[in-house]
């Protein structure tokens, strides 16, 4: 059973301030329909994350507005240019940077965005200042001479992300930016994408990680089989599935009944009592009112063995929004095999 | 690692998404284009040396090999073979350069640098091209490393130098024509392997139901029908008459019309092709 997705297209918006306006998009592969009838509208200067699991057609999305992909019916405009009838033009405002580094292993990093700039009609000087401009950004300036095959993975991903900065496109697609990086880079990742914003880029991002969204997205479409499930800023897709979870161990299960009329008294509550695992999981409306909790509990003198606090995650709110979780996509079922996830998912979902 | 931070700086602003833009690649742009990617496409070569064997090992050794197994069998004498052969060989080995610009660019298609390609404002055409511009080096070397494989073992080109440089222009030329056969296989084959597969296929009967061995007189009707219609034989022809006798024959016309017709033929196929991969 799918809810109505919470859409917030403000229908005063007019098509020059929106990068990209796409309705009834379907892509179909043999007899399993890839993106089905999906509506977007990004506009100017903002960041748009398109959020799903593996298979869900976010990459087949960005590639048919990317000019990648056939449009098998529908309609794409990049800043009212139509994806279909005008792909030279809709070419010239695009950068890409795709989910497997598209640079070329044979030439270095110089050599590479050199390439590039001249296939975009830069002069030869203008080639060599922008490039040595963007490896000095992108902390690539000690490797510009080096082959890729000695590249790290962050490392790719920045090059191949300059690559797509060199003629300063108005919109950028990033394909699931930071999927297989470590946390550090990813972090770094982050920080340059944010910057981009600052220049006046518009950016379109899919992703796998709701964190990732959130911390970059102005809005989430959020997508699942092909179809859009939802849509609105993150704290609405979150409000959607509740907020974070505290969840507290006690060294003593008869303590729980204790625990339970605190956390009504604080936060007018109702706790969801886990007695056999000597547990329970308190709703927060703000993680720091974890805080509260904790000390109350400890004025009560009530030994507690660990807390951690949850935020809920993309499995959860796929399971709010789709009924069924992003592991396995074939299933309407919830295939939870850990009896403890498949609680705290319960207590989410009844929300 | 340093942190990662983009300056602010007023010149990083993005371009005005509103401006006009073009709706077509210009010709200077297309040519602009192709050469910067015979450019990427030289400096592949150069750093992986083993893609320029068929080009410099085999003529080194088909051409001895072939004059004196074949040279007392069909002309008498090795040295009464040459002139044919030399000059046949020439097309045989330009020809098998062409199949590794199929096979090169099916392996070059596969990996992510095309994609980025595919997205770029560029001329459809530029990707296929360029490689084939940068080829033009290969089949440069193949025919002047087969002529002189054949001048240090007794061949004495009666048309001199301008003839053997004539000669040579034209199998270049011939090289670039007949690679869009195989560069039509490299877009549509499943992958590297496949495309070397059908490429041998066609490339086999190309190079020997021609004149490249052995004079097509012997040869039964239909055979022989082919062997002298084949883009290849009119290529070898019109070879031979500019090393040999240093003189610009019709059948030099020829070997430009066949050219032409290969072109006319398989460049659109190709293109096509390799937009609707795109």
């Amino acid at each position: 059973m799918k809810p109505d997705a919470p859409t917030l297209v403000d229908m005063t918006t007019h098509d020059i301030d929106l990068a990209v306006r796409a309705t009834g998009l379907v892509k179909q592969f043999g007899d399993q329909r890839a993106v089905d009838h999906i509506d977007l509208e990004v506009r100017r200067g903002e960041v748009f994350g398109v959020l799903g699991p593996n298979g869900a057609g976010k990459t087949t999305m960005l590639r048919m507005l990317a000019t990648l992909l056939h449009i098998d019916a529908g309609q794409a405009l990049v800043f009212g240019h139509d994806v279909r009838a005008e792909p030279h033009a809709v070419r010239r405002l695009l950068g890409v940077t795709g989910q497997y580094a598209s640079v070329d292993e044979n030439l270095t990093a110089t050599e590479n965005l050199w390439l590039f700039a001249r296939l975009q009609g830069l002069g030869r000087a203008e080639a060599r200042a922008r490039g040595a401009e963007l490896l000095e950004q992108f902390d690539l300036a000690e490797a510009a001479s080096k082959p890729i095959s000695a590249f790290s993975g962050g490392m790719r991903r920045r090059l191949d992300l300059a690559a797509s900065l060199l003629t300063r496109p108005p919109l950028i697609f990033l394909d699931e930016p930071t999927t297989g990086l470590d946390p550090r880079t990813r972090g770094q990742m982050w920080d340059t994408i944010r910057d981009l914003v600052r220049t006046g880029c518009t950016v379109l991002l899919t992703t796998q990680y709701l964190d990732e969204a959130d911390q970059l997205a102005d809005r989430i479409a959020v997508i699942d089989r092909g179809v859009k499930v939802a849509e609105g800023t993150a704290d609405e897709l979150k409000s959607s599935v509740g907020q974070s979870t505290l969840q507290i161990q006690v060294a003593d299960p008869a303590d729980l009944p204790l625990v339970a009329e605190e956390v009504r008294r604080l936060l007018g509550e109702d706790v969801v009592l886990t007695p056999e695992a000597r547990r329970v999981n308190v709703p927060l409306a703000r993680t720091d009112q974890s805080v509260d909790v904790l000390v109350a509990l400890r004025d009560r003198d009530v030994a507690i063995e660990s807390v951690t606090v949850q935020k809920p995650s993309l499995d959860e709110v796929f399971l709010a929004l789709t009924g069924h979780d992003t592991q396995d996509p074939s299933h309407d079922d919830v295939t939870t095999t850990d009896p403890t996830d498949q609680t705290d998912l319960q207590m989410e979902a009844a929300r | 690692m340093s942190s990662l931070t983009v300056p602010e700086r007023g010149e990083m602003s993005v371009s005005d998404p509103t401006a006009d833009l073009p709706s077509r690649v210009g010709l200077a742009d297309t040519l602009s284009q192709t050469l910067t990617l015979a450019w990427r496409a030289t400096m592949k070569m150069r750093r992986s040396m083993e893609v320029m064997f068929d080009v410099t090992i085999q003529p080194l050794v088909f051409t001895g090999m072939f004059a004196y197994i074949f040279g007392g069998a069909v002309a008498g004498d090795v040295d009464s073979y040459l002139p044919l052969i030399i000059t046949g060989l020439i097309g045989q080995t330009v020809l098998t350069a062409c199949v590794a610009t199929g096979v090169q660019l099916r392996t070059d298609m596969d990996t992510g640098v095309f994609d980025r390609f595919k997205v770029l404002p560029i001329a459809r055409i530029a990707p296929l091209a360029g490689p084939m511009v940068a080829d033009l080096l290969r089949y440069f070397i193949a025919s002047v490393l087969t002529f002189a494989v054949g001048i240090a073992i007794g061949y004495r080109p009666g048309g001199g130098v301008l003839g053997v440089a004539g000669a040579v222009l034209l199998a270049m030329l011939a090289g670039w024509s007949l690679a869009w056969i195989f560069t039509l296989f490299g877009i549509v084959g499943r992958n590297a392997q496949a495309v070397q597969g059908i490429s041998l296929l066609v490339m086999f009967p190309l190079t020997f139901l021609s004149n490249a061995f052995v004079p097509t007189d012997t040869m039964p009707g239909p055979l022989r029908a082919f062997a002298e219609v084949n883009p290849v034989s009119l290529v070898i022809t019109a070879i031979r008459d500019l090393a040999n006798e240093g003189a610009v024959t019709g059948n030099v016309g020829w070997a430009l019309l066949g050219c032409a017709v290969v072109i006319a033929v398989f460049a659109p196929l190709s293109v096509r092709a390799f937009n609707r991969k795109m």
